[in-house]
């Protein structure tokens, strides 16, 4: 347990010596990779518990735009417009969570409402064109280095913002689900009638998990967008982000807490990686290469990469539901 | 009432039976194999290339091209199931959901990488009907018309013949008709070819109207999934008419507002009804 902890603080030393090392670059993706692995944790909070939305772009869509929109139109500042953003997410969250879980929709119904639900979200951004420019995107009003607008031109205060971020959706991820809370998450995942006739509370335990994630990939999303300083409905919204997001929380492993940091990194490393190796030619070498990692994932390894370092404990779920039939 | 109302009207019953096609093919697969093919736009979209290629690059003749474009994505279909499908059979019906999903990253990234992101179109401009003072676009008919012809096709398959017969047995009790010495397996793959050609089919009316690019998918796709999930996946009438439902929805409301508000309309109606009747329109 010592060595653990003294594991765990000599990486975050790591972590925050790493900025004043790194160059400019690399900083870049580091900073990319805090913030995307936030995200996809917040996405693997429902998602390990059989929760699986391909529609989580909605959320960050949500989040993104509504501090952009309030920044812009009323030069509210994101300190605020940030945390609006997540109540939209939530509240979005809560409507559909508790609409589909009160008519008991699950599995791949519960996957395809979501997928709705970011197709809606993407094209009444792109509908709103007049406000949110559409499909072109927009540009928050830049103001210089402020913390007022949180924006930034040295990256070091991104890189720390996105750590505490990912730090804090870490302490969520551990105080979402642990203890009882985990184990009646579980056995919901196995067996909902089941959970409930032991006196779980399957609608509270579902929706605390929906609403927490959303909220969490609004906030995100807009620090995504306050650090690029330009958004779109491409990149925030719609069913291309949504994918992605499943895809490295998967790969990296959804059911260990730092699968889907692992997803991030592998992710964008893949992405640079080729973008360097074959340049803008090949556009769509590197969606190439996650399409088919995503094939051979579900197929060879659907716990993902931390998933080989999963000790045996785990391995007694199937059995028993094999036997259940 | 209003002349454009009206030609409005006429395109979504047009549009209705091709979303009807291409709804009958995800429900053939749904029904029978238990398994959503969240790619199936993008196997349409394969077709559509495979056609442009054959006709304007290597000059073969529409038709020829179409039948092999429906050769092609049938054989897609059959891959699919056997490479993908077949080995992730028993795990949660969600893992598969997923796999066809890299699949649809796949050949969308794959279609950019080989052809680019530009728009084609195979250059054939069919004749504009005038009924009176409304216009009438041919090959919006004639893909209304081969696509009921389809859906036909496909239910006197089902029910007239052996093989038909025991595709509809299957999917109402897949344990017992496996007793009965049903080859599941043969079965499966028989269904992976049909829903392959009749999106091979629908790819041959879809080049018609539309050009094709890679992401050509991530426009038709989503709505087709709404479609089989309204009617009641895996449910073919019902599929049927909430395609005429939802294209309805997609034409007027076009007319009123704008494309995307029309589009977010269908998709807001889908999540309404998902959650007042799960089991689609049709369900008991």
């Amino acid at each position: 347990m010592k060595a653990q902890a003294a594991g765990y603080a000599l990486g975050l030393a790591a972590l925050v010596v790493l900025p004043f090392l790194l160059p400019d670059y690399f900083l870049h993706i580091a900073i990319q990779v805090l913030i995307w692995s936030g995200i996809y944790t917040a996405w693997a909070f429902m998602g390990r518990f059989g929760l699986v939305s391909i529609g989580h772009g909605a959320f960050m869509g949500v989040g993104a735009y509504t501090s952009a929109l309030l920044w812009n139109y009323y030069g509210l500042t994101p300190w605020l417009g940030i945390p609006l953003g997540a109540l939209g997410a939530a509240l979005l969250a809560l409507a559909i969570g508790f609409a589909c879980f009160h008519m008991r929709i699950v599995g791949h119904y519960f996957a395809l409402v979501t997928l709705a639900l970011g197709q809606v979200v993407a094209l009444v951004i792109i509908a709103a064109r007049d406000v949110t420019g559409g499909s072109l995107g927009m540009t928050p009003r830049a103001v210089g280095h402020s913390w007022y607008a949180l924006q930034f031109p040295e990256r070091r205060y991104f890189y720390f913002l996105a750590l505490v971020l990912w730090l804090i959706v870490l302490a969520i991820r551990y105080w979402a689900s642990h203890g009882m809370r985990r184990a009646a998450a579980e056995a919901i995942g196995e067996d909902e009638t089941a959970a409930a006739a032991v006196g779980i509370n399957v609608m509270r335990e579902k929706l605390r998990l929906t609403v927490v994630s959303a909220a969490v990939t609004a906030v995100g999303g807009s620090i995504y967008t306050q650090y690029l300083n330009y958004l779109n409905p491409e990149t925030v919204a719609g069913v291309g982000v949504s994918l992605q997001i499943v895809f490295a929380a998967i790969a990296g492993g959804m059911y260990s807490a730092l699968g889907p940091s692992v997803g991030a990194l592998l992710t964008l490393a893949l992405t640079e990686g080729l973008r360097i190796l074959f340049g803008v030619h090949f556009i769509g070498a590197a969606n190439t290469i996650y399409g088919l990692l995503l094939i051979l994932f579900i197929i060879f390894m659907p716990r993902g990469i931390m998933g080989l370092f999963e000790r045996r404990r785990t391995a007694r779920a199937q059995p028993q539901a094999a036997a259940a039939d | 009432m209003d002349i454009f109302l009206l030609e409005a009207v006429l395109d979504g019953i047009m549009l209705g039976g091709l979303l009807a096609l291409l709804a009958l093919g995800l429900n053939l697969i749904f029904g029978v194999i238990d398994v959503v093919w969240i790619c199936y736009a993008e196997l349409v979209m394969v077709g559509m290339y495979a056609i442009y290629w054959l006709h304007v690059y290597y000059g073969w003749p529409f038709l020829l091209a179409g039948l092999a474009a429906i050769l092609l994505v049938a054989v897609l279909g059959v891959l699919l199931h056997r490479v993908i499908i077949e080995p992730i059979l028993g795990s949660p019906p969600i893992n598969q959901l997923l796999a066809t999903g890299g699949l649809l990253f796949f050949l969308q990234s794959f279609a950019t990488l080989l052809f680019g992101t530009d728009f084609r179109n195979v250059g054939i401009r069919l004749p504009i009907i005038e009924l009176g003072q409304i216009d009438l676009s041919f090959s919006r008919l004639l893909a209304f018309i081969a696509a009921l012809l389809g859906a036909a096709g496909l239910y006197f398959f089902l029910a007239k013949t052996y093989l038909g017969t025991a595709i509809r047995a299957i999917s109402q009790d897949r344990e017992v008709m496996g007793l009965m010495g049903v080859d599941e397996r043969r079965i499966y793959l028989t269904t992976s070819a049909i829903g392959g050609g009749l999106a091979g089919l629908s790819s041959c009316l879809l080049v018609l109207q539309y050009d094709v690019h890679p992401f050509l998918g991530l426009t038709f796709g989503p709505i087709v999934f709404m479609i089989c999930v309204l009617g009641g996946l895996g449910n073919m009438i019902g599929g049927v008419i909430a395609a005429f439902v939802m294209s309805q929805i997609i034409s007027i409301g076009g007319y009123y507002t704008s494309v995307e508000l029309s589009d977010v309309l269908a998709f807001v109606l889908f999540i309404v009804m998902i959650v007042l009747r799960p089991k689609g329109i049709l369900g008991r």
